[in-house]
């Protein structure tokens, strides 16, 4: 079982650098913001199945949920800049 | 445990770290250094260091865009583009030799979770063995921020608070 836990979580760690490459890489702010977005939703899984394999559930589960709402928050800021801005 | 997830993730936060210096836009910049500071994250929560990992996923991943944005807001620079210079030679000879030496030294440091390493036999054993009884706390790292030091803690909390109260007026004066 903890061979199969370790095996999704380098495929996440693999996907994770698949929205990377759209992030480093993406033509306009969009796409780097969605990259970004992608890796949080990602990354919110990732911390979970981490407190899986440590088994402690209860801590990773705090961090994650704090990584959430406040990367909502940073997705907000991002469109707020932009809507002010105007587009690059 | 012989499967090593932290590798991965240092590759991930090395990408990040040289995307956001090498980027040419600031915004993105700050988007990836976001990024950057969420797979420090995970790092040390893999690492165990679940309380760190907690701060950094908070306030690096989260707090620090919005804080970056609310400057770029503010100052409002003309183009958000970067030309960037190509590096001087001197840093060029000089920071892969201090780079170089700090591998070095990183050789005398004890194990990832070594018992016998002297931070573990110090001090260490004192407060996990007497930190319940001193202070009816069950989190260590708790008992030691808050009960320990926690005049420390204090001051440290009055000098962030001062920060925030000197930002918010600086921000108040500024959209006025």
């Amino acid at each position: 079982m903890k061979i199969f836990f370790f095996v999704v979580l380098l495929v996440l760690a693999i996907l994770i650098g698949v929205y990377l490459y759209r992030v480093l890489q993406g033509p306009t702010i969009f796409d780097r913001v969605l990259g970004l977005n992608g890796i949080s939703t990602k990354a919110i899984i990732l911390l979970v199945l981490m407190g899986v394999v440590f088994e402690r559930v209860d801590m990773f589960i705090d961090i994650s949920t704090g990584y959430a709402l406040l990367n909502l928050v940073g997705a907000l800021a991002v469109a707020k800049y932009l809507e002010q801005k105007g587009l690059p | 445990m012989t499967f090593s997830f932290e590798i991965p993730l240092l590759l991930l936060l090395l990408v990040t770290a040289v995307g956001a210096v090498l980027v040419e836009d600031l915004i993105s910049a700050i988007l990836l250094l976001g990024s950057y500071s969420f797979f420090l994250a995970l790092v040390w929560a893999w690492l165990g260091a679940v309380d760190v990992a907690f701060v950094e996923a908070v306030v690096g991943a989260g707090l620090a865009t919005v804080l970056f944005l609310l400057t770029l807001f503010g100052t409002a620079p003309k183009v958000s583009r970067l030309r960037l210079p190509p590096p001087p030679m001197a840093a060029l000879v000089s920071l892969p030799l201090l780079g170089l030496l700090l591998l070095y030294a990183a050789n005398d440091l004890p194990q990832f979770g070594d018992p016998q390493s002297p931070p573990s036999t110090h001090i260490s054993p004192t407060y996990l063995e007497q930190s319940y009884q001193d202070t009816h706390t069950p989190n260590v790292v708790t008992s030691v921020l808050m009960d320990y030091r926690s005049l420390d803690t204090m001051i440290e909390t009055v000098v962030i608070f001062s920060a925030g109260i000197a930002c918010a007026l600086l921000l108040r004066r500024h959209s006025s």
